[in-house]
Formats: C-alpha cells, sequence, structure tokens
C-alpha cells in the first residue's frame, strides 16, 4: 500500500520535470530568434571609424558618419572657444557635460567637452536632443542661433559654440561621441 | 465529436470573458477534453509534428525575410550575410531549409499513415481532401522557397518547373508560352520572378495555416480515425486528448526533434545541392538539374512518359488521384489492418514512392526510365484498379468488437471500467 | 503489424531523405572517386585546427590568390573566433600590403577612388570583374573562392544497391566535408595524362576534375610547394592546409555549430526521455 502512496509523487516529479524541460527549451529557443534582430557583424564591424581633420580649416566645419548618425567636426575660431569657455554653469539650462567619456555629473564646461591642448576641435553628435533633427550651423551659409553654434529648425533649439543648449525645447546639451585622437590630425570615433 | 465539456471559469474575469467570447471554453473543448480513441498509436503524433513544422517555418521565415533581399542582385548576398553575419544567422537559416525537409517527411509519414489505416473513408473524406489541398499548397510553397536563395540550382529549377506550363502550346498553340511568360514576368527567369515567388512565399503559409485550421474542424467534427478503423462507440473507447494523447504528442514531438536538431547541426547542406552555393547565373545551366528531394518521385513520374505533355499531365494526376481516393477505395473495412491483401498492395505502393523518389535522382536514361515505368505503372494502378477491385473481392479478417475490446483482448487484466473514467489530475 | 509499420516507415523514410543527395550523375564526365581525408573539422566533435587554418590562409595568400578572389571573406573575419585567429595588428599590416585595393567613393570631386582595404572589407581578388579575369585568363574563369568547398560535392561511385546504405552511413555519421576532400583530391590530381588523353591546348590533366581536362595550371607540384614558416611543408601538406581553409571560407560558423549542436541533442534526449517516463505513467493505468 505505501508504494500506491508513493506513487502519485513520484509520477507528478517526473511529469513536471518532463514539462519543465521542455519549457526551459522552448524558452532558451527564442534567444536566437531575439537575437538576430541586434546589429550583425557587418554592422558591429563599422562601430568605430577614423576621420582625418587636416583638411578641416580653422572655423570650418565638416559632418561625418558614425553608426549611421551624424557627427559634427568644427575647428572653432579663437573666438568661439572665448565664448564658450566664458559661459557661466548657472546659464546652462542642462549643466551636464554629455561626454560619452565622463561620468554623468561632470559639469558641463567646454573643457569636459573637448580634448585638453586641441580646445579648437569639438566633436559632437549631430543629433538635436530634442526630437532628433540634424541642427543647422555646419555650413557657412547656415544660421547658427542666437549664440553662434547650431540651430534646430524643426523646434527651434538654439545651441552655443560649444554644443550646448541655450535656449528652446530641447533639454539636453549635444552630445559628445566617444573618441581619441589617434595622431595630431586624426581622430577615432567608437 | 459531440462531448461534454468540462471547462468551467476559474475566476471572474474568465467568467465575464466566458459569456462574450467562449474562446477558452471553445478551446478547452476541442483540445482538453476532446474523446480521442485511446489505442492510437506513435503514428498519430505527427499531426500535431506537422502543426509544429508550420510553424516553426513561419516564424523562422518572418525572422529571416528580416535580413533576406530578394532581388536578383542581393538575394544570393544577402543570404551569404545570413549565414556569415547575422547573430544566430547561420541557425536560423539552416532551421528553416532542412525544416522544409523535415516537414515533407513529416507530412508523407503522416499521408502513408491515412491510406493505411483508411483514414480516408466516410466520414474523413473533407478531412481527407483538406490534407491533399495543404500537401498541394505545401509544394508550391516550397518550391518558391528553393528559389529565393538564387543559387544556381534555384534558378534552373525554376526555369525547368515552369516551362513545364509551355506544354500546353500542344493543346492550343501559344497559350503555354502566354502562361509561362505570366509566371516569369518576362521572357526569362528573372529578377521579377523572383520578387513574385518572395511575395508568394510569405503569403502562402499563412493560407496553409487557414487550411490546417478546417483541416483540424473537420477531424474534430469526425473524431480521429484509429488503427482499428473502427468509431467511438462508448466512452471506454476514448480518452480526454490531456493529459493522453497530448503526452504522447509530446514524446512524438521531440522524438522528431532529435532527428531534426541531427541535420540542422550536423548535415545542413545534406538534403540539399552543392550547385545552390554557385550564385545563380542564366549562360550556365548545371550538368544534372535534379529538385528537392521531396519533389523526386513526382519528378520521376514526370520524366517516365515519353510525351512532355503526357508527363506533365501524369504528373499532376499523381496528386490528383488522392482526391478520389475516397471514392476509389471500395472496402467497407478500413484499416489494413484487416485486409490481409490490401495490407500487402500498401507495402508495394510505398516501395513504388520510394523507388521512384531514387530514380527520380538518377539520369533518364536506360533502365532507370524502364524502372520508371513500372513504378510509376503501379502507382496509378494502386490507386485506380487495386483499390477499387480489391474492396469487393477481399474477404477482411475478423473485427474486434470495438476499440476497447481490441485493446483489452491482450489481457492486462483491467476492467473496462479503469478506462470509462480516466484518472483526473 | 505496428511493429513492421514502425520499420517500413522507419526505411521508407531513410530512403526518402536518402535519395535527397543521390548523385546528380554528370553523363558527360562520368563520376570520379574520390577519397575520404580525415578532417579535423569532421564528424560529431569536429573543430577546425587554428594551426591548420593560418597555414592554409598562407597558402591561399602565397598562391591562389594571385587568380582567386575570397570576396565573401572579409579581413576581420580572420581574427574572429572560429576561424585562423590571427592578431588584429598582423591582419591590419595584412589589409594595409593586400594588392587589390578597394574602390570606393565618389569622393567631393565625384571622382571614384582606390584605397586600401580595412578590416571590414572583403578580400577581393586580382581581378576587377568576370570579364577581366577571363581575358586575362585565356578565357577560363578562376572561380571566387568563399564558397568553393561548399559548391562542390564528392559523387558517389559505388554500386546501386550499396548507395542507400551509403547514404545511411553519411547521415549517421554527419558527413559533410564532400567539397574538403574534392579540392584535396583535385590540388594533389595532376599528373602526366595518360597515352589515351589528348589534351586541349592549355589544358592540364587532372585526376579529380570531371572529365579530366582543367584549365587551371598545377597550383602545387611535389618540386614546388609553399614552406611554412618554420621551414616544413610539402604537397600533401599544402593542399591538406588550404583545403581545411577553404572549407572554413564556405562555413565560417562551423565550430559555433558543432559546439552548440551537442549541446542541443543532449537537452532533446534526456528531454524526450523524461516525456516518455512521463507519458508512461499518464498511461500506466489504461491498456492502449
Amino acid at each position: 500500500m505505501a508504494s500506491e502512496v508513493e506513487e502519485p509523487n513520484r509520477r507528478d516529479f517526473l511529469i513536471i520535470a518532463g514539462n519543465a524541460f521542455a519549457a526551459v527549451g522552448a524558452a532558451v529557443t527564442l534567444w536566437p530568434f531575439i537575437s538576430q534582430m541586434n546589429p550583425d557583424a557587418g554592422a558591429q564591424a563599422l562601430a568605430s571609424v577614423e576621420i582625418d581633420l587636416s583638411p578641416v580649416k580653422e572655423g570650418q566645419a565638416i559632418t561625418a558618419m558614425w553608426r549611421g548618425k551624424p557627427i559634427f567636426i568644427r575647428n572653432r575660431t579663437p573666438e568661439e572657444v572665448k565664448a564658450a569657455e566664458a559661459v557661466p554653469l548657472a546659464d546652462l539650462p542642462d549643466q551636464s557635460a554629455r561626454n560619452d567619456l565622463l561620468p554623468e555629473a561632470t559639469p558641463a564646461l567646454d573643457t569636459n567637452r573637448i580634448k585638453s591642448g586641441k580646445d579648437n576641435w569639438l566633436i559632437l553628435i549631430g543629433i538635436c536632443t530634442h526630437l532628433g533633427c540634424i541642427p543647422k550651423g555646419q555650413a557657412m551659409a547656415d544660421t547658427k542661433g542666437d549664440f553662434g553654434g547650431w540651430f534646430c529648425p524643426c523646434h527651434g533649439s538654439h545651441y552655443d559654440t560649444s554644443g550646448r543648449i541655450r535656449k528652446g525645447p530641447a533639454p539636453r546639451n549635444l552630445e559628445v561621441p566617444p573618441y581619441e585622437f589617434v595622431s595630431d590630425t586624426k581622430i577615432k570615433i567608437g | 465529436m459531440e462531448h461534454t465539456s468540462s471547462y468551467e471559469p476559474k475566476s471572474a474575469f474568465a467568467k465575464w470573458w466566458d459569456d462574450r467570447l467562449p474562446v477558452a471554453r471553445l478551446m478547452h473543448g476541442q483540445f482538453v477534453d476532446f474523446p480521442t480513441p485511446r489505442n492510437l498509436n506513435y503514428l498519430w503524433t505527427f499531426g500535431g509534428i506537422l502543426t509544429f513544422c508550420l510553424v516553426a517555418q513561419i516564424v523562422t521565415g518572418i525572422v529571416l525575410a528580416m535580413h533576406y533581399q530578394p532581388s536578383a542582385h542581393e538575394a544570393f548576398n544577402s543570404v551569404e550575410a545570413i549565414r556569415r553575419d547575422v547573430n544566430f544567422g547561420w541557425l536560423l537559416r539552416n532551421f528553416h531549409a532542412v525544416g522544409a525537409s523535415m516537414f515533407f517527411i513529416a507530412v508523407y509519414i503522416h499521408i502513408f499513415r491515412g491510406l493505411y489505416y483508411g483514414s480516408y473513408k466516410a466520414p474523413r473524406e473533407v478531412l481527407w481532401i483538406l490534407g491533399v489541398i495543404i500537401f498541394l499548397i505545401m509544394m508550391a510553397t516550397a518550391f518558391m522557397g528553393y528559389a529565393l536563395p538564387w543559387g544556381q540550382m534555384s534558378f534552373w529549377g525554376v526555369t525547368v518547373i515552369t516551362n513545364l506550363f509551355s506544354s500546353l502550346n500542344e493543346i492550343i498553340p501559344g497559350v503555354g508560352t502566354a502562361i509561362v511568360e505570366w509566371l516569369w514576368g518576362g521572357y526569362s527567369v528573372s529578377g521579377t520572378t523572383l520578387n513574385r515567388f518572395f511575395a508568394l512565399h510569405y503569403l502562402l503559409p499563412f493560407v496553409l495555416f487557414g487550411i490546417v485550421v478546417l483541416h483540424i474542424w473537420a477531424l474534430h467534427v469526425a473524431g480521429q480515425n484509429n488503427p482499428t478503423g473502427l468509431d467511438i462507440k462508448t466512452k471506454s473507447d476514448a480518452v480526454p486528448m490531456f493529459p493522453f494523447a497530448v503526452a504522447k504528442d509530446a514524446v512524438g514531438l521531440f522524438a522528431f526533434l532529435i532527428l531534426f536538431a541531427w541535420f540542422v547541426f550536423y548535415l545542413p547542406d545534406y538534403l540539399g545541392h552543392a550547385d545552390n552555393y554557385i550564385e545563380a547565373n542564366p549562360l550556365v545551366t548545371p550538368p544534372h538539374i535534379v529538385p528537392e528531394w521531396y519533389f523526386l518521385p513526382f519528378y520521376a513520374i514526370l520524366r517516365a512518359i515519353p510525351s512532355k505533355l503526357g508527363g506533365v499531365i501524369a504528373m499532376f494526376s499523381a496528386i490528383a488521384v488522392l482526391i478520389f481516393v475516397p471514392w476509389l477505395d471500395t472496402s467497407r473495412v478500413r484499416s489494413a489492418k484487416y485486409r490481409p491483401l490490401y495490407k500487402w498492395f500498401f507495402w508495394l505502393l510505398v516501395i513504388s514512392a520510394v523507388s521512384l523518389g531514387y530514380l527520380g535522382a538518377k539520369p533518364a536514361e536506360g533502365a532507370y526510365v524502364t524502372w520508371s515505368r513500372i513504378f510509376t505503372a503501379y502507382y496509378f494502378a494502386h490507386f485506380l484498379i487495386v483499390m477499387p477491385v480489391l474492396g469487393l473481392i477481399e474477404t477482411p479478417t475478423k473485427l474486434p468488437k470495438s476499440i476497447s475490446a481490441s485493446v483489452l483482448r491482450g489481457g492486462s487484466g483491467t476492467p473496462e471500467g479503469a478506462a470509462a473514467a480516466p484518472e483526473t489530475r | 503489424m505496428m511493429r513492421a509499420m514502425k520499420y517500413g516507415s522507419l526505411a521508407a523514410l531513410a530512403l526518402l531523405a536518402g535519395a535527397a543527395l543521390a548523385p546528380a550523375a554528370n553523363a558527360a564526365g562520368g563520376h570520379v572517386h574520390i577519397e575520404r581525408q580525415t578532417w579535423s573539422f569532421g564528424g560529431f566533435t569536429g573543430q577546425f585546427d587554428t594551426a591548420q587554418l593560418q597555414r592554409g590562409f598562407q597558402i591561399y595568400k602565397d598562391v591562389c590568390s594571385a587568380c582567386h578572389g575570397l570576396k565573401r571573406v572579409r579581413f576581420r573575419n580572420l581574427v574572429e573566433p572560429g576561424g585562423p585567429e590571427f592578431p588584429e595588428e598582423a591582419v591590419k599590416a595584412l589589409a594595409h600590403e593586400w594588392p587589390n585595393k578597394i574602390v570606393d567613393g565618389p569622393n567631393d570631386e565625384g571622382k571614384m577612388f582606390e584605397r586600401e582595404p580595412k578590416l571590414f572589407d572583403p578580400m577581393i581578388g586580382a581581378f576587377k570583374n568576370d570579364n577581366e579575369a577571363r581575358a586575362a585568363q585565356n578565357g577560363a574563369l578562376p572561380p571566387d573562392l568563399s564558397l568553393i568547398a561548399k559548391a562542390r560535392n564528392v559523387e558517389y561511385t559505388g554500386t546501386w544497391w550499396a548507395h542507400p546504405f551509403s547514404m545511411l552511413r553519411d547521415i549517421a555519421t554527419g558527413y559533410q566535408e564532400g567539397g574538403a576532400d574534392y579540392l584535396y583530391a583535385l590540388l594533389t590530381g595532376y599528373h602526366e595524362a595518360p597515352a589515351d588523353v589528348k589534351l586541349s591546348d592549355g589544358m592540364s590533366y587532372n585526376a579529380a576534375f570531371p572529365g579530366h581536362q582543367i584549365a587551371m595550371p598545377a597550383p602545387l607540384a611535389k618540386d614546388n610547394f609553399v614552406k611554412y614558416q618554420d621551414g616544413t611543408g610539402s604537397l600533401d601538406q599544402n593542399a591538406r592546409d588550404v583545403s581545411a581553409f577553404l572549407a572554413w571560407a564556405a562555413d565560417p560558423s562551423l565550430n559555433a555549430r558543432k559546439s552548440l549542436g551537442w549541446l542541443v541533442l543532449l537537452y532533446l534526449v534526456v528531454t524526450t526521455g523524461l516525456l516518455y517516463v512521463g507519458k508512461k505513467r499518464i498511461w500506466a493505468s489504461i491498456p492502449h
């Protein structure tokens, strides 16, 4: 009789184990179906780009592409650098440096948004932090907004010569991508 | 099948929902309480396996379509990108390609099981015909899917098979050519053809899904056949689908997945052809064009007939004849288990079909053609002569009184009442 | 009966499945028997031998790449796991020296320009397109080798009645190395033409090639082979290594596939067993 009492337990255990195995297998099988939508090896291989800065003269800007996003590269004039450095932190709506290589809490001083010794080079992800438009200000003829940097035509955000938001609906400063100088005139983004 | 539903909504919400859209009640009635004959063997798990195959092909197919580019320039490259660069792309692509073959292995077993146990006989004629339609759409879908990698065998397979329609020129001159050009969207197979094949290859599985629902509906109206071919007469002949049939289906499915996985991981290219790793080239025909293995028996029938139009007619008739099987078989007994003579003819049919598959891969010359003709002749004779005649002259062996009698005769000593009230969990 | 039915359907299934690879007979050339080799990447637990792939790449670079491209393989693939796994710096240097430049552009002046390949670029061959290749090679096209190990296979050459058994054996052992076997046989198959074979102009005799007349002159020979960095080398070793390398080029995910494969199979066997025992329990009180 004892065995008959035990029987259901053993039976339940085996059936539950079988079902659990099948369920875990089904769950694990989901992973390839989810993972396939991640960037593939071809896209990952393009995750970092090298850009030659030598053709960019003082006061000029170029736009490069990195991971499908426009990268604003501006060779700032000494006046623009001075203007950017002179802004007190209190005047800034967003006080974080938004530099991908620095912690979130870093203050939005111009020195925290460039590489020291390369003060003239400002490298930014050229996407307005409001709703993702591309601000104007790269071409010579473009309007550069009230603060001499960039102006987003979609909803009127004004960025200064350090790419910081000064006026308008955008909540954050233009983001500084992770980059480094691999030589004096060459940067590697990503 | 008529049976009482034991569905009782467990929560207030379920009750509220049940009064408005009793889908849970329907599912419970059809897939939990549904009475299944207690004597089903593992061959009856292939219905569930096939449902899995269809769903798996749809899911892997949708995922592959996220990376595939249906153009003559990019199709081959994008398949290679899937194999090389997409995360788990190699796995998904192998799964889908091998999955097509597994689908056909399962469907052939399913069809021959139906033929052996007389699952097509009244009242299951509509169920059977829906099955034949599913088989046809499956073949169309697989054929168009094989075109998509745009390798040499894809391209030339499409060229050869679509050209079959040009044989209609022998009936009304010009009609065949017109149809072929309409299929191609040009004067030869081209990127245009590839694009429409992709559109249809994506669409047809959903059509298939709809017909499968009808197929299952028809099955649940007539009830499942079983190895004895007898109807369910008393409660003791059946067990509820859950957990009994479901537990068996799960074993069958996982055992099938072992074979499936073996091919996906260790023989991904075995069922394909090396030439399909060469990009399609309209100027170079491969020395020997073979269709996918699951079409080989029909391909052999096509080539067994010396005339082009005749071959095409024979090939399509080989499928069409299946539609009439419910009326061609004149026996009053369903299951071949109780038909001492028919049994042998059934295995002759299996041998013919397998041999035709083998011959379909051989060049159409010499003894291969002779044998193709012999087996083709038997294939048609089986349905058109053996089935009607044998049913009239054969004396079946003694049938058991009922399904439960057939399983209890061996004598496990369990009283009949035990099955009448199967344990509930 | 059920038993007979089971075996019958198994046999039918096996034959149906096996018929898939029934040889694509080449009526003109006839079948050439190709010996099967032992490969590190063959069978159930097979994986590529990194050192062999590195040696094989050297053969490709020093010999094959003069005419044959490898356009579906990118430089970064040489670094990635499961392949030759060269150090990244070495591959960057290799790309820097690669003689075949990438055509890029248009630049700001609207001109196309040539540049050095980068890690993400394909390893293109010496010819800009097939027509240029044909023009340079006496009308014969040296095929791109990225998929050659998959695009070639060995044909069954035995008796017809043994064919199904041969198929079953291949299925049971997971035989997928036909392409590598063929390439090895081809590279070691250059001989003096037998007296009764009349070679066309510019053709060579090859025992493994269908029809035996091949436009490619012997790339390796008994007295003309590539020496590896350690000073060793032979025609046989060169052929073996480059065949392995090309097998990788055609199937770079093999290592991942086979190492995941046995885990999946183990899982399926265990789960099937558990479900079977569970099913037995559920049906225990019901004769069927």
